[in-house]
């Protein structure tokens, strides 16, 4: 089905399911709890968990399959959000065209810096997307004020010239995003005793395209295309020996990548119309690069398992503060309960981002596979357990994934 | 030709910052073969070993000074720094007021501890890795080192002025014939730029005139050699990482009165050096230095209000524009060697 | 008209001239061997004919074609395939895999983006590799990773996906170096079998004389950078000249 193998179209059809129900996967703590606080059900950090699945998935194709680090992704989300918010500020704020000019935006972004760019492999490679994106970011920030708005960055105003739409919504606000009509801040709630689940448009317009992306992503990891980046990664001078010329398939795969990008740019307007130039730092590149990691490079589900956890534990961590720490460990006599908290207390909060980078630096060290691997690993353990309970024989061939 | 001058001695102070911590990036790149993207940190931290100093100087007790009456009308409180109580007045105050040269001296150690730690601890076990998990886990690394520095200094620069003799201008108009005032620099960045210089030496009069220099610039030659000819490599690596932390460490010190330190300002000069290292070409030290100089002298000229009208936003771009133009026609970098880092 | 035709080649580094007016032919369906001491040219005229290198001067022309300037994916193409000193294989790939790559090669040239179709569907080009595979004796380790091969198989796969190009030359560099003589035998097995069931014009950098002489109709002795003698085995085998070069080797 869908040109899928079994075990692909299985994995696909988890993520649908996963997709589809997230709103009461995610909010498996009834209001009243006190855990509520790890509940991640609202449209918000839904819509922003499948938005940087798409952006991680697509980083995937470039450094999963080809092994290129890009630095730079970042600059293609931020051309991408520009794009976006330039279409609703000029034509219409139907998020359709906003999505498909964030695409192509970023598509002929991306093969510029990238035919550049792939002139170079390894390290040098890393440096040029590096040196790109923060020359993107420093224009962006000075001398492109007027198309990006500099350090206020790009935001609709009621004095927009918008073609196809007023400029003005009935209630003398800025006219919201919507799809055919359809808004996307609107939502429908449904309560079940202490639990409220909320299903939210703009959420699932971008679950939808998540899930295109991914299904696309499936089929072209099983593509020949596929094999050829990962012959890329693999020998690149076998490749060319073998009457194949590595360059036009990286470059393809940066723009397939670099599109990816820019439709998580242009979601990420269409939820929110407004664009930064921080979006086009390259710690954001950093980011997604440890998005791709965590969850396994290189593998179909890694990506989206790391933007998953990534984002769901930056929006949960960084909002505990130090009464809920105590609120915690009320139970614990006093001082123990000060430790732990003493501890724990330059973690979370504002100290989010030393909890990214210590899982960024474990991740590395002892897991280079990432969660997949992991999960592998684990896997593995109960099979041989069970199959195996004497002997330590070596399974020597591991085929694909 | 005022201007120009003028231009040149402003890209000096950020040349020299770039050309040490490029060096340092270079040592440990050369002989380590490690690509490491915490040494901006490592810039970073040095700067905050002078923040520290001259704290721990000026720690102070209160005493009420019954004679004064501060503005609500109470008894004044006044604190006085124990430094000042040991030494008395005078000396202490000299004392506090050259905390940041002072800590010089204290961040040598420190700096080269740290590099020890990093070694043995973190960096030691990625030799045999990939260049991208070397990237990725000093990348880690990087974010760790800054957020810590966060969490005890918070987020906002803290001003770490020079010693009072330093402060105000040297007039090099005079000096060299022009009107008085048309060419003014400041003297702690004149201090800046001799201190790079003595240090650039000192790394290189080390590499060229010691034994162990000698083994370190043949291992960067022809790593394989070295260690066919049974030297115990290893033991060097971790010296020359703690030479590399210290340099790096010493140039954020006494940079810390040029710009005042701040978590983020480690990845700001990291990515600058990167550049500077590859436009230099990987693996060369004088490379490194000299691309140091090249593109720090460069983004001063770029930011003259006049180059700026012709090409406005130039001042943001101009190193990357450069490394961008030069990775393409020069592949290797300026001085870059062949086979360093060809895959 | 020979299938390769070499003409006044040089090539120098620095003040080494590598190679000095080397002139070579090389006829339709036979294996002619490039031989000479260390030191000889005989790699650097190897890269000079794939692309690896470029030569200050001379001509290198593939059945009537110039190959000089191409690039290593275009020679490839024209049908001169490689087999490196050391097997140079997609080591994160299975075996399958490893041959199907260059199968695609074969029929999408060097670059085409089928990103849509899935590798499964392509049945042909499957048994394809199956087949060649069957032909190197692999069939059994198709879905063992490359890089997990015993080195005598990585050959086998190496050759594999050579000849799955069907190539009109085939080059080979110091294909048994650092082999024991059972995997040399082995080796010379293949490419004698390869020989007669497939008619594939070769040209074999050797070292060792026993891979040469049991294989060549044609022998270069290359010294020096310059062609020292051409002739068929029999007469290469006394020669005085060859002797000299290889003593005075030896003497060094």
């Amino acid at each position: 089905m869908l040109g899928l193998k079994k075990a692909d179209l299985r994995l696909f059809l988890i993520v649908v399911g996963l997709v589809v129900f997230a709103p009461f996967l995610l909010n498996p703590f009834p209001e009243s709890v006190g855990m509520a606080q790890f509940n991640a059900g609202y449209p918000d950090l839904m819509q922003k968990l499948v938005i940087f699945g798409i952006f991680a998935v697509g980083y995937n194709i470039l450094f999963g399959l080809t092994g290129y680090l890009s630095f730079g992704h970042a600059a293609f989300l931020g051309v991408g959000s520009y794009s976006g918010v330039w279409m609703m500020k000029l034509l219409t704020m139907n998020v359709i065209p906003a999505l498909i000019v964030s695409v192509i935006a970023a598509g002929l972004f991306s093969l510029l810096i990238g035919y550049v760019s792939l002139r170079r492999t390894g390290i040098y490679f890393s440096i040029l997307t590096l040196a790109f994106a923060q020359m993107c970011y420093s224009l962006a920030y000075s001398v492109l004020t007027p198309i990006t708005g500099g350090e206020t960055g790009l935001t609709l105003s009621l004095s927009d010239p918008r073609i196809l739409g007023a400029a003005q919504a009935a209630d003398g606000n800025i006219p919201a995003a919507h799809i055919f009509g359809l808004g996307m801040g609107e939502s429908a709630e449904l309560v079940l005793g202490d639990w409220s689940f909320t299903f939210n448009v703009g959420y699932y317009l971008s679950g939808i395209v998540m899930l295109v992306a991914f299904y696309l992503a499936i089929r072209l990891f099983r593509s020949p295309f596929g094999l050829m980046l990962r012959a890329i990664k693999s020998n690149q001078t076998r490749m060319s020996y073998t009457g194949l010329n590595p360059r036009p398939y990286a470059l393809a795969a940066f723009v397939i990548s670099g599109m990816y990008a820019g439709l998580a740019g242009g979601l990420m307007v269409a939820m929110d119309p407004l664009a930064g130039a921080e979006r086009m730092l390259w710690t954001a590149s950093g980011e997604v690069v440890l998005m791709t990691i965590l969850g396994g490079a290189g593998t179909l589900i890694g990506p989206i398992l790391g933007a998953g956890v990534i984002v769901y534990l930056e929006s949960i961590i960084s909002t505990i503060n130090s009464s809920v720490l105590h609120g915690w460990f009320n139970a614990l006599p006093d001082w123990l309960e000060n430790t732990l908290v003493n501890i724990m207390y330059p973690f979370v909060g504002s100290g989010w981002h030393l909890t990214l980078g210590l899982v960024f630096m474990l991740v590395v060290i002892f897991l280079p596979g990432g969660i997949v691997e992991g999960g592998k690993r684990i896997a593995g353990v109960f099979k041989r357990n069970r199959a195996e309970p004497s002997g330590d024989i070596k399974k020597s061939a591991e085929p694909g994934e | 030709m005022e201007a120009i001058i003028l231009q040149i001695l402003n890209g000096l102070d950020k040349g020299s910052a770039y050309a040490l911590i490029a060096l340092g990036l270079t040592l440990i790149f050369g002989t380590l073969g490690v690509v490491n993207f915490a040494h901006g940190a490592l810039f970073m931290m040095g700067a905050f070993v002078a923040v520290t100093l001259k704290r721990v100087l000026s720690i102070s007790f209160d005493t009420i000074d019954e004679t004064r009456i501060d503005f609500l009308g109470n008894p004044m409180v006044v604190s006085t720094p124990y430094v000042e109580v040991w030494f008395g007045p005078s000396v202490g105050g000299t004392i506090i007021d050259w905390a940041v040269p002072l800590a010089v001296i204290v961040a040598i150690p420190i700096m080269a501890l740290i590099g020890i730690i990093m070694e043995r601890g973190l960096i030691r076990h990625f030799y045999k890795r990939p260049h991208a998990d070397q990237i990725l886990v000093t990348f880690g690394l990087a974010i760790v080192l800054q957020e810590i520095i966060k969490a005890f200094y918070g987020a906002n620069p803290i001003p770490t002025p020079s010693p009072e003799a330093f402060i105000g201008s040297y007039d090099f108009g005079v000096l060299l014939g022009f009107d008085p005032f048309s060419i003014m620099y400041p003297y702690w960045r004149l201090v800046y730029f001799g201190f790079a210089a003595v240090i650039i030496g000192a790394v290189f009069a080390f590499l060229r005139f010691t034994t162990f220099g000698m083994v370190v610039r043949a291992g960067m030659e022809d790593r394989e050699m070295v260690g066919l000819l049974g030297i115990d490599i290893d033991r060097r690596f971790v010296i020359m990482f703690a030479i590399a932390a210290v340099v790096a460490g010493l140039a954020g010190v006494m940079y810390a009165p040029i710009l005042s330190p701040n978590y983020h300002m480690g990845m700001d000069f990291l990515v600058l050096s990167f550049v500077v290292v590859v436009v230099g070409g990987m693996g060369s030290l004088p490379g490194a230095v000299a691309a140091g100089f090249l593109l720090g002298v460069l983004q001063s000229f770029a930011s003259m209000s006049e180059i700026i009208e012709l090409v406005p936003g130039i001042n943001q771009v101009v190193i990357y524009l450069v490394a961008v133009i030069v990775l393409l026609i020069r592949p290797r970098g300026l001085l870059g060697r062949k086979g360093v880092m060809e895959d | 008209m020979g299938i390769l035709e070499v003409k006044g080649l040089n090539k120098r580094f620095g003040g080494l001239q590598a190679l000095g007016d080397v002139n070579l032919e090389v006829q339709e369906s036979t294996c002619h061997a490039i031989i000479g001491p260390n030191g000889a040219g005989k790699s650097t005229l190897l890269n000079c004919l794939v692309g690896k290198l470029m030569p200050d001067s001379g001509t290198v022309m593939f059945q009537g074609k110039d190959v000089l300037g191409c690039k290593p994916h275009e020679i490839n193409q024209m049908g001169i395939s490689r087999v490196f000193q050391t097997p140079e294989i997609f080591a994160d790939q299975t075996v399958l895999e490893n041959v199907l790559i260059p199968c695609f090669a074969g029929r999408d040239g060097s670059f085409r983006m089928r990103a849509f179709e899935s590798i499964g569907s392509e049945v042909d080009i499957i048994s394809q590799a199956e087949e060649m595979l069957r032909e190197v004796g692999m069939h059994k380790k198709t879905d063992m990773l490359a890089g997990s091969l015993s080195r005598g198989d990585k050959r086998r796969l190496e050759m594999a996906m050579s000849l799955v190009q069907q190539p009109k030359l085939l080059l080979l560099d110091e294909p048994t170096a650092g082999m024991s003589r059972a995997d040399t035998n082995n080796t010379i097995g293949l490419l004698k079998e390869i020989r007669t069931s497939r008619n594939i014009t070769m040209a074999i950098i050797e070292h060792d004389m026993h891979v040469v002489f049991s294989l060549a109709d044609v022998i270069t002795v290359l010294a020096q950078g310059k062609i020292l003698v051409e002739d068929i085995p029999e007469n290469i085998k006394g020669h005085p000249k060859v002797r000299e070069a290889y003593l005075g080797d030896a003497e060094v």
